[in-house]
């Protein structure tokens, strides 16, 4: 088991050489000249080439590829053409917000899908399994936004129960920070929730006509533990994949939630850096999403092994 | 003298087979699919009983109903479509089929447990032998998971596994299907049953593996004194297996008597004509494996119509118009010998 996990840990590193040379790529060769824009609209000719010389960008494209990637090694992902900061204390301002809201709605995401999904299995056909599966469809039809504005509108401004925007950090005391999370995270978790409830339901019936679980029930086990011991281990592969799958979708949404929700996270960090073509920054944000998503492929893999035993390291 | 007594008793009740000391009575059960393109009568008014420590057969071609009533008896039908229409299952006196579900859990794996005809697919791929097995312990006798797991290695060995300390940690992919097929008996007798449903136990399995599983049956049979229900498409197992037989065709039961009286003086042609396909093939016991009820030509009526008249009738040989308009009744031919058939007495004499 543990040799099997250096073994895979071992296998991202050619992984995360190829999106490191996928994300400089991507932004080495996408139209816009950072120089000029920090050079400003007075700059003759002559001060661009020098700002240009200066940040390296006259130098051939694996020069460039392997100074970046050296820094990065080192931790220093660049720094800011805006702020002139360096990008890897920007990210570490930036993270609390995000990871704080991108884990409270996995969380709540999976406390609400996993239970819906195996009761609607569990009850398929019946009005039960309808009225989650119609949630599940508007979950996943309505946009973030308009979730996200409707909670607003419900819970913030007629029931006035919670607060409308912003973000309060942990430390600042944890009733706050927990109220100002709920709602974002219902927003930015709806997707997620309908996703991982659909998947759960399928895998679940698909586990509840096999013969093992007739032979749980001939046991005389009840209903709660023929779903809960007997199926749901055997429909866990399907439900963790589509939740790692969620993570990267989540990472997608994040961006609008903690704009409508005002949060000052990565998100917005994002926005900001593109609306400003500020590329260090954006290099930086998406470098350190693909790790994220790389990681959380791995933890998937892993987690199989935990579930089916036929599944060899 | 006593027999005829009986019989006519049980004429009175409208009943076959009673005994006092039966253990479970089946009573005119029926149990209909109801699906969208019609009503199946997968079992059809059928009544048989076990007594204590016996061991019943019960044979018929595929499709003729055999799982659905053993399903039936354990209450693990799937309703819809399935649903039990009429009848009665009794285990000492208790209908099972009034029983609320959570007192027939109880029943199950408790006092009736089943043993299923696919070991490879019956057991839980993600559990360890060990804790399936003994989940019915803690179930069902408040065993702790410690006394539970050591119990299960006692099964093991009672059904001859070796390492039994070992496999009791394995898991079902790491067994081969004859050692499944052990582990789903001693699953099965955990808790020592009064009553064992076996359908088609060995179908899936090696000639000689099949071998083995029925030497391991009959053995254990001796030991605990459970009643065994055996379902099997295979009459040649039946000799050694069992004291009664019940034979179904369509939904029906159309015979039933002791296994001698069956397989020297079958009143029924269908069974006559299984007995024949066993004779025919049954000089090369390698081929058992293999050999399904088939051999009679024709096919089982679709039991989605109503069947007017004997079910048999299309691939009867005695059948005259008067089968193709009447059906037979189940009558006792003979002391403790049930047919459905009007020609039984001419088909008594030719086997003579
Ligand atoms: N879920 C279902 N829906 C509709 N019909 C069904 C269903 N399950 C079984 N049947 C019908 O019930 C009849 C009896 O089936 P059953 O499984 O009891 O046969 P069997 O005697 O056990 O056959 P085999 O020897 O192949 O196991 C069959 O004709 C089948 O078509
Ligand atoms: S009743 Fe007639 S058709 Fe039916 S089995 Fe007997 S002889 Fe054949
Ligand atoms: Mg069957």
């Amino acid at each position: 088991m543990f040799s099997y996990i250096v073994q895979r840990l071992l296998a991202t590193i050619p992984v995360m050489g190829v999106v490191a040379l996928v994300v400089f790529s991507l932004l080495y060769f996408s139209p816009g000249d950072p120089a000029t824009i920090i050079a400003g609209d007075m700059a003759s000719e002559e001060d661009v080439r020098e700002i240009r010389e200066q940040m390296g960008l006259d130098q051939p494209y694996f020069v460039r590829f392997g100074t970046w990637i050296g820094g990065v090694l080192q931790g220093d992902l660049g720094t800011s053409i805006f702020t002139n900061r360096p990008v890897a204390d920007l990210i570490m301002q930036r993270l609390e917000p995000t990871v704080a809201l991108t884990v409270s709605t996995m969380i709540v995401a999976v406390a609400l899908a996993v239970p819906l999904g195996i009761i609607a299995a569990w009850k398929a056909g019946t009005a039960i399994d309808r009225i989650v599966m119609g949630f599940a469809v508007l979950g996943f039809s309505v946009p973030v936004f308009v979730i996200a504005y409707t909670l607003i509108l419900i819970f913030s401004v007629w029931l006035e129960v919670l607060p409308v925007q912003g973000y309060v950090s942990i430390t600042e005391g944890f009733l706050p920070f927990v109220q100002h999370l709920i709602l974002p995270s219902l927003a930015l978790g709806a997707v997620f929730a309908a996703l991982i409830a659909r998947i759960t339901r399928a895998s679940m019936l698909e586990v509840l006509s096999q013969d093992y679980v007739r032979t749980a029930k001939s046991k005389g086990l009840n209903q709660k533990e023929v779903l809960l011991r007997h199926a749901l281990k055997n429909a866990a592969v399907p439900i963790v994949t589509i939740i790692g799958i969620g993570v990267a979708l989540l990472i997608g949404g994040v961006v609008i939630t903690e704009t409508v929700f005002a949060i000052p996270g990565l998100g917005r960090l994002t926005v900001d850096a593109i609306l400003r073509r500020d590329y260090p920054i954006i290099q930086g944000v998406i470098l350190l999403f693909s790790f994220v998503y790389v990681f959380i492929n791995l933890l998937v893999d892993v987690s199989y092994c935990f579930f089916d035993p036929r599944i060899r390291y | 003298m006593v027999a005829t007594i009986e019989s006519a008793e049980e004429d009175a009740v409208g009943q076959q087979g009673h005994d006092e000391s039966a253990l479970l009575e089946v009573e005119g059960l029926s149990t209909y699919f109801f699906t969208r393109d019609g009503v199946v009568r997968a079992v059809d008014d059928v009544s048989f009983s076990v007594a204590a420590g016996e061991t019943v057969a019960v044979v018929g071609e595929s499709g003729c109903g055999k799982s659905v009533t053993s399903l039936s008896i354990m209450g693990l039908l799937q309703t819809p479509p399935a649903r039990i229409v009429s009848g009665h299952i009794k285990l000492q006196g208790r209908d099972l089929l009034t029983l609320p579900e959570s007192e027939m859990r109880k029943v199950r794996g408790n006092e009736i447990s089943m043993i299923f005809q696919e070991p490879m697919t019956s057991l839980n791929p993600v559990l360890t032998i060990g804790r399936q097995i003994g989940e019915t312990l803690v179930l069902h006798e408040g065993l702790s998971e410690k006394e539970a797991e050591s119990r299960a290695v006692e099964l093991l060995r009672l059904v001859n596994i070796p390492e039994a300390e070992r496999r009791v940690r394995e898991y079902p992919h790491q067994l081969s299907g004859g050692m499944r097929q052990r582990v789903m008996i001693a699953m099965a007798l955990a808790c020592q049953p009064k009553l064992l449903v076996a359908d088609e136990p060995t179908t899936a399995l090696d000639v000689t593996i099949q071998a083995q599983i029925l030497e391991l049956m009959s053995d254990l049979k001796q030991k605990t004194g459970s009643a065994i229900i055996f379902i099997t498409h295979d009459l040649g197992v039946v000799a050694e297996m069992a004291e009664r037989v019940v034979v179904m065709y369509a939904g029906k039961k159309v015979e039933e008597a002791p296994v001698v009286d069956l397989f020297e003086r079958p009143r029924h042609p269908y069974t006559a004509g299984l007995l024949d396909s066993v004779l025919k093939l049954g000089s090369s016991s390698g081929e058992r494996g293999k050999r399904r009820l088939n051999e009679i030509p024709g096919t089982v009526p679709s039991l989605k119509d109503e069947i007017v008249g004997c079910p048999f009738a299309p691939r009867c040989s005695y059948a005259t118009d008067y089968c193709r308009t009447d059906a037979p009744v189940l009558e006792e031919k003979a002391p403790e010998h049930f047919a459905a058939c009007f020609h039984s007495d001419q088909l008594a004499e030719q086997e003579n």
